[in-house]
C-alpha cells in the first residue's frame, strides 16, 4: 500500500481527496440546512438512491485515503523506532481498511 | 576538524522557542488531523445507528440534546473547520497564492479566526 501511496503520488492523492471531502462536506451541510430529512424513513430513503449512496461511499474512500496519507506522514515523522513504526503503520492501515468495509456494508444494507 | 566540539550546548527549552504563527498553524493542522482521524470509527458507527432503526435514528438525534455531547460536537466542528480552512490555505500556497511571508502570516490569522467563528456559529445553532 505504501509503495503505491508514497512520494509525489501520495502528495497528489492527499490534495485530490481533500478537494472531494471539502466539496462533499459543503454540499452535505447545505442540504442539511435547506432540506434536512424530517424522519427516519426520509433519511433512509434518501440514502437508498444509488447515486447518493455512491457519493457517500466516495466520501468515505476519500476520507480513509486522506487519513492514511496524513497519519502515515505523522508516524514516519515522530516514530523513530522502526519496529514500532511498522506496527503502527500496519494497525492504521488495517483499521482504515476495516472502516471502509464497515461503511460499505452499512451503505449496501440500505440499498437492499 | 578543529571545530568538532561534542560538548556544544543543546537548547531545547520548548517554552523559550517562539514559533511564528505559520508554524503554529502547521502544528494545529496535524493535531486536528490526528484527532479527526480518531473520530472516523465513531462517525461510521453513528451513520450505521441512524440507518438501522427509527430508535437508532432518534438516539443519534438526541446526542445533540445532551450538554456533554453538545460541547463535544462544538469542539469537533471547530477542529474540522480549522483543518478545512488551513487545508484550503495549503492548497492555495501549492499554486503559489499567498506564498509571501507577510501574506502567509495574515492568512494564518484568518484561518485561526475563521475556525473560531465557525465554532461560535455552531454553538449558537446548537445551544
Amino acid at each position: 500500500m505504501s509503495r503505491h501511496l508514497a512520494g509525489l503520488r501520495a502528495w497528489l492523492w492527499q490534495r485530490l481527496s481533500a478537494l472531494y471531502l471539502a466539496v462533499y462536506l459543503l454540499l452535505f451541510l447545505l442540504h442539511m440546512l435547506t432540506d434536512a430529512p424530517g424522519s427516519y424513513s426520509e433519511w433512509r430513503a434518501s440514502l437508498s438512491d444509488p447515486w447518493v449512496a455512491l457519493a457517500m461511499m466516495l466520501f468515505f474512500m476519500a476520507l480513509l485515503m486522506h487519513a492514511w496519507v496524513g497519519i502515515r506522514d505523522v508516524i514516519i515523522d515522530y516514530v523513530q523506532w522502526s519496529a514500532l513504526r511498522l506496527i503502527m503503520l500496519a494497525l492504521t492501515g488495517l483499521g482504515l481498511l476495516a472502516c471502509g468495509l464497515w461503511a460499505l456494508d452499512i451503505l449496501l444494507a440500505v440499498m437492499k | 576538524m578543529a571545530n568538532n566540539n561534542n560538548n556544544r550546548p543543546v537548547f531545547l527549552n520548548l517554552f523559550r522557542i517562539h514559533l511564528p504563527v505559520t508554524a503554529v498553524l502547521s502544528l494545529a493542522h496535524r493535531g486536528t488531523g490526528v484527532l479527526l482521524f480518531l473520530l472516523i470509527p465513531g462517525l461510521i458507527y453513528l451513520l450505521g445507528l441512524s440507518l438501522e432503526s427509527p430508535q437508532g435514528y432518534q438516539q443519534v438525534l438526541s446526542l445533540v440534546e445532551e450538554p456533554l455531547w453538545r460541547s463535544v460536537l462544538i469542539l469537533i466542528a471547530w477542529f474540522l473547520a480549522h483543518h478545512l480552512f488551513a487545508g484550503i490555505r495549503y492548497l492555495l500556497i501549492d499554486i503559489d497564492i499567498g506564498i509571501d511571508t507577510v501574506i502567509s502570516r495574515h492568512s494564518s490569522w484568518m484561518v485561526i479566526i475563521a475556525g473560531i467563528v465557525v465554532m461560535l456559529i455552531t454553538s449558537v445553532v446548537l445551544l
